[in-house]
């Protein structure tokens, strides 16, 4: 048996590492995908607004450790065998796209209708209408919830040291099970944890309220 | 050929007819006003215009542009037609130099030295050259629409649509915005606009029409309309707008 020393410690925050690693490609990955489904969720094509909506329901209804489980052990049936950072990165990314797709969608919506009538009878194509007039505006209404989620996704992560990949949480465990010293260990980890998210929990309450401040009307 | 013309058009929103069957023509460089209730269609009719409002039947047409939902032909027109709400709805993200510029730079490719130049001269235009850096947030009403006017200008448009322009206004507001329509009517700007402004419409515009259950009820020269209402309705309308 060790003891919980520097070199655990040390381990803990290298695995920190791979948490907030698997936090921003969920994040990115997530976004791209989120940001596709929240416009066609908004589409005039009554088609790309169903597909849009079925996606975010199902992946909304389930819990991320299935799409975790199936994507990891699911896969392999068919013999397709995804290394656990891949099949980690994947679900997560996938769970983050239908919430994100959501809030987006949401602050899209929030952006007054007579703005986009001012924008189509100035001769803007809806493209231009998008990128020039609404989206700005959806991005600064968006930002403190989707910093919000984004704290629940550092914390979420831990989900995936159940198919064996070591990130904050799973490393915890190890270091655990070796030296038996819980509260000790279980106490650096919820600091690193904390760590890295309560700066972002303080962001997104500070972007809430410099939009509220600045908000016309 | 008549700048606007429109001829027999029919609206409805589901069982509700707003327009049963409105025909107007305007010719260059006049100024013609609506007047009417509220929910006598003529908001709807000026929408319909510049292709806000789709109508079921009918035909319109607009500095030679026929009016339809075809999104390609629906931009052309804009650039032809412009339009200032009741609720300025200037983009509040952008400055007010920006606001003016941003149509001309996308839609019709202007360099950006001569939408610089451009947006100068049409915020002169309206009086307000200082506000060229200010957000519309910190704009009165009154400045608000004033550079609404200017961001229409600024696309150089055969035809101006003003729907209620004045309406979200204090009265001490409406008058710099009024100013600003009288210049443009007197200096040959093809206007159709819909307003409570009575005094307005019978001093500037050439015409007025008065709409009533989205019919014309009665129309003509706006000086004699207003000095002898034929209809009951008009006259009563009249006689309350002299009330207020």
């Amino acid at each position: 048996m060790t003891t919980f020393g520097w070199p655990e410690a040390l381990f803990l925050l290298r695995a920190a590492g791979w948490t907030l690693l698997l936090t921003a490609i969920a994040f990115l990955i997530g976004s791209l995908i989120g940001g596709v489904f929240a416009i066609m969720r908004l589409s005039r094509i009554k088609l790309l607004r169903r597909i849009a909506a079925t996606y975010i329901l199902v992946i909304q209804s389930i819990p991320v450790l299935m799409v975790l489980f199936m994507s990891y052990y699911g896969l392999s049936l068919f013999g397709v065998e995804l290394p656990p950072f891949l099949a980690a990165s994947a679900s997560l990314a996938i769970y983050v796209s239908a919430y994100l797709a959501e809030i987006w969608r949401g602050s899209i919506e929030s952006v007054p209708f007579q703005q986009w009538e001012a924008s189509a009878s100035l001769a803007h194509s809806p493209a231009q209408t998008y990128r020039y007039v609404i989206l700005p505006q959806a991005i600064r209404i968006s930002l403190p919830p989707t910093v919000g989620f984004l704290v629940q996704l550092v914390k979420n992560t831990s989900i995936v040291s159940v198919v064996g990949f070591v990130e904050l949480a799973r490393a915890g465990q190890l270091v655990n099970n070796a030296t038996f010293d819980s509260f000790r260990v279980f106490g650096l980890v919820a600091l690193i944890y904390f760590a890295i998210c309560f700066p972002l929990s303080r962001l997104s309450r500070h972007l809430e309220k410099v939009m509220n401040a600045s908000r016309p009307h | 050929m008549p700048a606007v013309l429109i001829e027999d058009v029919h609206k409805s929103y589901g069982p509700l007819e707003v327009l049963k069957g409105v025909s107007l023509s305007v010719e260059t460089g006049q100024v013609v006003a609506l007047i009417g209730r509220s929910g006598s269609g003529k908001s709807t009719m000026l929408r319909c215009i510049n292709g806000l409002e789709a109508f079921q039947s009918g035909r319109i047409e607009v500095a030679g542009h026929v009016v339809d939902q075809d999104p390609k032909r629906l931009r052309d027109l804009r650039k032809d037609v412009g339009i200032v709400f009741q609720s300025y709805n200037l983009f509040p993200h952008l400055t007010v130099g920006q606001n003016i510029m941003l149509s001309p730079r996308i839609t019709k490719k202007v360099p950006q030295a001569e939408a610089l130049a451009l947006a100068k001269e049409v915020l002169a235009q309206v009086g307000l050259s200082e506000k060229f850096d200010s957000y519309p947030d910190n704009l009165s009403g009154g400045q608000q629409q004033r550079v609404a006017i200017a961001r229409s200008l600024a696309m150089k448009p055969k035809v101006m649509l003003f729907d209620e322009v004045t309406s979200a206004l204090d009265p001490e507001l409406t008058g710099e915005v009024l100013l600003v329509m009288e210049k443009l009517a007197k200096g040959g700007m093809t206007m159709i606009l819909v307003t409570h402004e009575m005094a307005f419409a019978r001093n500037v515009a050439n015409n007025t029409i008065f709409m009533h259950q989205g019919k014309i009820w009665e129309e003509g020269p706006s000086k004699e309309l207003f000095a002898n209402p034929r209809t009951p309705e008009l006259q009563g309308f009249v006689k309350a707008g002299a009330r207020e």
